[in-house]
């Protein structure tokens, strides 16, 4: 974990949001070609998975959620589980009626 | 170094965490916005599957994969931008700000031909070729546009703000003591990051 010059907010080094942004590459690309072979039904898990790891890795270290406060880690997570319950059960509901 | 002005504005009242607080609130609103969105996605994908697939055939992947390219790139233009005002280098962060607002205006370009072309073979709500598709193409294509469009509005006022935080550094408001303008401008940023994200393979990539 990297310390600025006030030593009072950290702040990822410029090497190491480089290295995000080389892996945020590298995973477009892999997601282009994973769509290219036929899994069916595991295509759209498969690039689900791996957009969600660039979104993590977007969310914890280029908004810098990983050198945040427990309350405001804590509030992101419970967004992103309500957000995921309300896609999730309106979705599970249609597919089952 | 200070002027009188600036060190008046230091003693004015500023609460970091509270700024920077509000800004993720709003950005909870944002993707609650965008998550109604991706629910009706997710809903007309599982009931018009073969449609989608035939519909996405129609979009270019190599200008989906350019624009993800670049707006990933901007992404990491405005968190180095963020890291440099932190330690005081203004100059560098101004200049990635700069290539930031560079990188939305060429995706926006890249997005306009994309759209356009659409346009040219009436492929879009109420177009003359897309009244001849199926049901499932015409929803894929009202989901494409008003996905790809609500996000291009937020594109468009993301240059608009990270605008503003580079005249904030320029006019001596924002310091390497006072970055939270720049910072909750880079979340806004990588929040738009983040929906293009999943808007990428959800349009280009379905199979």
């Amino acid at each position: 974990m990297a310390h600025n010059a006030q030593g009072e907010h950290h702040s990822p080094s410029y090497g190491l949001l480089t290295g995000i942004w080389l892996g945020l590459l590298w995973l477009t690309g892999f997601t282009v070609w994973a769509a290219s072979i036929d899994l069916g039904f595991l295509n759209i898990v498969a690039a689900m998975a791996i957009a969600t790891t660039k979104a993590s890795l977007v969310v914890l270290i280029f908004m810098h959620l990983k050198y945040e406060n427990w309350m405001l880690k804590g509030f992101v997570l419970m967004t992103f589980a309500i957000l995921a319950i309300f896609i999730g059960f309106t979705f599970f509901d249609t597919v089952y009626r | 170094m200070t002027s009188g002005a600036l060190s008046q504005m230091n003693n004015a009242h500023k609460d970091y965490e509270g700024a920077k607080l509000g800004m993720w609130l709003f950005l909870f609103t944002e993707l609650l916005l965008f998550g109604g969105l991706f629910l009706l996605y997710s809903v007309y994908l599982r009931r018009y599957q073969v449609q989608f697939h035939a519909a996405s055939q129609e979009l270019d992947v190599v200008m989906g994969t350019t624009n993800t390219i670049v707006l990933i790139t901007s992404s990491w233009f405005v968190a180095m931008g963020v890291a440099a005002l932190k330690r005081g280098e203004i100059a560098r962060a101004k200049g990635l700000t700069l290539a930031t607002i560079a990188f939305a205006l060429v995706f926006l370009v890249i997005k306009y031909f994309e759209w356009g072309a659409k346009f040219h073979h009436g492929l879009f709500p109420g177009g003359a070729e897309l009244a001849t598709r199926e049901q499932g193409q015409m929803v894929y294509f009202a989901l494409y546009f008003a996905m790809t469009g609500l996000h291009g509005v937020h594109v468009v006022v993301g240059m608009g703000v990270l605008g503003l935080a580079w005249w904030l550094m320029h006019s001596g408001h924002s310091t390497g003591k006072d970055y939270v303008f720049l910072e909750n401008t880079g979340l806004y940023w990588h929040l738009v990051d983040l929906i293009w994200i999943y808007l990428f393979p959800l349009f280009y990539l379905i199979t």
